[in-house]
């Protein structure tokens, strides 16, 4: 193990991994943004309500990230339309295709954990708003995305590491980030094992991290104390 | 959009061959690897305990984009060491087995979260049932807790099999014939990216569908004895 070669790529290697958190943070918060809406819809008593995000998180649960970015990225490419509009300089743009194939595709999952955390909340508290004289609307509001979000949270959290690895597809639309620098570093150096080496721990650091803040968010939530019924 | 796919149909097709080959040569090694992780997360002693922990935690935090690219090129230089050691000139990992290692690697590390809760779940009884009738500790696993624990995984297994599935997506980067690698060779001739990149996901979405079949039929299966019980 060549360790000097490490340190000395040790700072364009962290330059990657903000790009990387970037890409994540980017993703999962719209991605949580959009998923709302997707999960409440996905969760409803009406096959029509139901049906079109179904058919969404079917989509997009059922290929792999990979297509979806080359579709985004190249295949958007093909209709003139899309080229000719307003949007183009966006969809040009290997970041801003792949922060949008990202939201879609994160948005998905988080979409189904919502769901399941929806049918998850103990059918009586949500008859005891209603029986408050909630409306529909303020049950879900004040009473079931609350204690959603708590059920939801260690799966949401699962999902988050999930899309920091899947961030490492970003390298194959040319963008740099912590998996796309270390193949340029390696391209220049020719030492795949130090710097993939390297990577790897910058990833496993995320994803500690990322943990230990989930753990802290689920302290403040207070996440344990609603498990007791 | 021709239905021949302007000639590129068989390619695509053979490609589908090689996906679907990928991901059972993976599960195979990926099922193995996680039941050797889970025994050892739940055997008694400590350092096979941190091995089965540090496997399952080190996989899994890393990307697994990267493992592909880290089993490939990064054995080039052991490989042609080992080579020259056995005297074969030029010894490389292929394409296809550096995937099915890398992809077996990552299965194999969810695969042993899943097992091992698969373990905890069967009644502590049946294990001392067996030893009060004299079985020894291998017969006891083989034929007391294996059977079982099947049932238990299989929903588990089956949701990682189709991450796998679509996981062989990645080892189209260091250029394994599937259907990723197929599409982007028709899109460099034809000109059509979306065309092909869709037909792809339909192509994949169809195998997601096959094994959502598959796995609700070897459920069922692995149920029957239950079935009655859970009605």
């Amino acid at each position: 193990m060549n360790w000097e070669v490490i340190i000395k790529w040790l700072p364009r290697l962290a330059q990657g991994a903000t790009l990387t958190l970037e890409l994540v943070a980017i993703a999962v918060i719209a991605g949580l943004i959009l998923a709302i809406p997707l999960g409440i819809a996905r969760s409803s008593r009406h096959w029509y309500v139901r049906a079109l995000p179904y058919g969404y998180i079917f989509f997009f649960r059922g290929t792999p990230l990979l297509v979806q970015l080359f579709l985004v990225y190249y295949g958007m490419a093909q209709f003139e339309i899309v080229r000719n509009s307003a949007l183009w300089p966006y969809l040009r743009d290997p970041f801003w295709c792949t922060v949008l194939t990202m939201t879609l595709h994160t948005a998905a999952y988080i979409a189904e954990i919502l769901r399941g955390a929806l049918q998850a909340i103990p059918r009586g508290e949500i008859e005891a708003a209603r029986a408050l004289g909630m409306s529909r609307a303020k049950a879900l509001f004040y009473i079931m995305l609350p204690r959603a979000a708590r059920i939801g949270l260690p799966a949401y959290s699962n999902e988050v590491i999930l899309m920091l690895k899947a961030s490492a597809l970003a390298s194959t639309v040319t963008l740099l980030e912590l998996t796309g620098m270390a193949r340029t570093i390696i391209a220049r150096t020719y030492l795949p094992v130090e710097i993939f080496f390297a990577a790897g721990l910058f990833y496993l650091l995320i994803s500690f991290l990322l943990v230990q803040g989930f753990k802290v968010l689920e302290r403040w939530l207070r996440v344990d104390a609603c498990q007791g019924r | 959009m021709n239905i021949d796919l302007y000639g590129f149909g068989p390619a695509l097709a053979a490609g589908t061959l090689m996906t679907v080959q990928l991901a059972l040569s993976a599960l195979c090694l990926g099922l193995v690897l996680g039941l050797l992780g889970a025994l050892a997360k739940t055997s008694p002693y400590k350092p096979l305990q941190w091995l089965g922990g540090f496997y399952s935690t080190l996989v899994r935090g890393v990307p697994e984009l990267l493992w592909v690219l880290l089993i490939y090129f990064g054995t080039v230089s052991l490989m042609s060491k080992l080579g020259d050691l056995l005297n074969i000139p030029g010894l490389e990992l292929s394409a296809f087995s550096a995937g099915v290692i890398a992809l077996g690697l990552c299965f194999g590390a969810y695969a042993t979260e899943v097992f091992r809760g698969a373990i905890l779940a069967i009644p502590k009884g049946h294990r001392e049932a067996g030893l009060a009738l004299g079985l020894s500790k291998a017969r006891i696993f083989s034929r007391l807790i294996l059977p079982q624990m099947w049932r238990i995984a299989l929903p588990g297994l089956g949701n990682l099999f189709m991450i796998l599935m679509k996981d062989t997506a990645l080892v189209s980067v260091i250029g394994l014939e599937e259907i990723m690698r197929h599409s982007q060779v028709a899109v460099t001739v034809t000109k059509q990216p979306f065309t092909f990149y869709m037909v792809a996901a339909i192509i994949y979405l169809g195998l997601t569908i096959l094994a959502m079949i598959g796995m609700h039929f070897l459920e069922k299966r692995a149920a029957r004895g239950f079935a009655r019980a859970n009605q």
